[in-house]
């Protein structure tokens, strides 16, 4: 075959190119699509519960991960300041994952249990009240506003029916009076004091 | 990773470094019919020809050497799915190894401060400048930077202490955490009560409130917070019961207002135990660092007493 065919023929190239670009893809993706390490989740942790998963949507509308990523990467200086690495286990009911891929903040991916509910809800009403040289926009707003339990129990089911999420049908029909006059703070409060807390970091 | 996976990673990325190899043959050979060096391929363009020069020899070596290289890596470091190379090299391992090369390095120095007395070791200036670091990182984001505190995040320079100051329980307070409730007592009190009792602890301080509502908040006092504030309102660090005679250890604010909601609402204070964190280690010289903050504050008050 000379080289003449391949250029004169767009449909051939087309193939062949997609061939060749595949190839890092087919190596590298589609084993991950099937490997344990990040189909199965790791030991302890579970799908987030309602409270938590309307934080988790919270976070996202928010735009947190502009600022925030959700990756400890194996480096000492890092698991010196935010605790153990990340695990692939631990993102597999993420939907998406929040990784991110800048720090203006901190990183959030183990922040759960390191301050408490009440330093949070002072940081999200005015990050100033408790770091002066914090840069952080304030999100007041999430006070006043209540989780919709309906919504939130409609994409609980979806997670369950398309993604294989192991909810159970009671905790789908409980989610709307689990959330009976909780605010998007309590909910958003929730989610980050549970991140990361499957893994121990023990010195 | 399963062996099929291992095989399928393993015989796409060979096939593809030989593929890589005879695309370099096959576009370096001379094919017949083509020119040698500097001739052209025959076509024109406006007058525009264009040389048929085959590649630079050092170019043609340049890529059989990536090639060289990539096998040798692929035999070196982790490749094929779950094959872990010669060298047994991972992200993981590195990070071990330099966690290793520096807890070795710094370990001993922890060790050693580790056994000198918190009130001793509050005095060594090469350790409190470690334990600030340390304080800076993980303790400043609620006590601020100076240990001075905000609102609901306990003030550490003015030896007024919640849950106790001597180095036994701040080290306690440090290691394994606290929770301090205030119970809600909206409920139980009505908003009348609210208003009594509020007053009289709003006296405690030496503060003038209306004499009718100070005796009845007294009454109403002696019913709900002895328990834990005590019938001289002295508090107990066994409960983190606050001292209400002295403003300082009213973490929440001082004003009126904050009072009520504190007596109608109730608190729930938490300090996350730093062990898991940290290690027995450095909360010891933590619990030295935040001894020195209220150095200053413990000279004063010995002062003062000795002046009485």
């Amino acid at each position: 075959m000379s080289h003449e065919v391949v250029e004169k023929n767009v449909g051939l190239m087309a193939v062949l190119i997609i061939a060749v670009i595949s190839v890092a893809g087919l190596v590298q993706i589609v084993p991950l699509l099937f490997a344990t390490e990040t189909t199965q989740p790791h030991e302890g942790v579970e799908p987030y519960a309602p409270l938590e998963f309307a934080g988790r949507d919270i976070y996202v509308r928010e735009g947190c991960y502009s600022c925030h990523s959700q990756m400890i990467r194996p480096f000492r200086a890092e698991t010196e300041r935010y605790g153990h690495y990340s695990l692939a286990g631990e993102f597999v009911y993420d939907r998406p994952f929040q990784w991110g891929s800048k720090r203006t903040g901190p990183d959030l991916a183990r922040v759960g249990g390191r301050y408490s509910d009440l330093w949070h809800y002072v940081h999200m009403m005015n990050p100033r009240d408790v770091v002066p040289e914090s840069n952080m926009p304030a999100y007041p707003w999430l006070a006043d506003r209540e989780v919709n339990g309906e919504r939130v129990a409609r994409a609980m089911r979806a997670q369950q029916r398309w993604l294989g999420v192991p909810y159970t049908d009671e905790q789908i029909q409980n989610a709307p009076s689990d959330l009976e006059g909780k605010t998007e703070m309590d909910a958003i409060i929730a989610y980050l004091q549970g991140l990361g807390t499957a893994v121990q970091h023990n010195r | 990773m399963s062996s099929a996976w291992n095989w399928y990673i393993g015989i796409i990325a060979v096939a593809n470094i030989l593929a890589c190899v005879w695309l370099i043959r096959w576009t370096a050979k001379k094919r017949p019919g083509e020119g040698a060096a500097h001739e052209t391929t025959g076509h024109e363009w406006d007058g525009l020809t264009e040389l048929n020069n085959p590649m630079p020899r050092w170019w043609l070596w340049l890529f059989y050497i990536t090639i060289v290289f990539g096998l040798i890596y692929l035999v070196l470091y982790p490749s094929f799915g779950s094959y872990p190379g010669l060298l047994g090299w991972s992200q993981y391992s590195a990070w071990e190894e330099e966690v290793e090369a520096t807890e070795e390095r710094v370990a001993p120095l922890f060790a050693e401060y580790a056994q000198i007395p918190v009130a001793e070791l509050a005095e060594n200036d090469e350790a409190m400048q470690t334990g600030r670091r340390l304080f800076g990182n993980n303790c400043a984001v609620c006590h601020g930077a100076d240990g001075g505190g905000r609102p609901g995040f306990p003030d550490l320079t003015n030896n007024k202490w919640n849950w106790g100051g001597d180095p036994e329980q701040l080290h306690a307070s440090i290691l394994n955490g606290r929770s301090g409730v205030m119970p809600a007592l909206g409920g139980a009190l009505g908003e009348q009560g609210v208003t009594e009792v509020s007053a009289y602890v709003f006296s405690l301080t030496g503060r003038d409130a209306p004499d009718d509502l100070v005796r009845r908040g007294r009454q109403r006092f002696e019913q709900q917070c002895v328990a834990c504030h005590g019938a001289d309102a002295s508090g107990n660090t066994a409960l983190g019961a606050p001292n209400l005679n002295t403003p300082e250890n009213w973490i929440y604010g001082t004003s009126l207002e904050a009072i009520r909601t504190t007596i109608r609402d109730g608190r729930h204070g938490v300090m996350p135990g730093q062990e898991e964190f940290l290690g027995e280690d450095r909360v010891h010289l933590l619990t030295a660092y935040v001894y020195s903050l209220s150095e200053e504050a413990r000279a004063r008050e010995v002062n003062g007493a000795s002046d009485d």
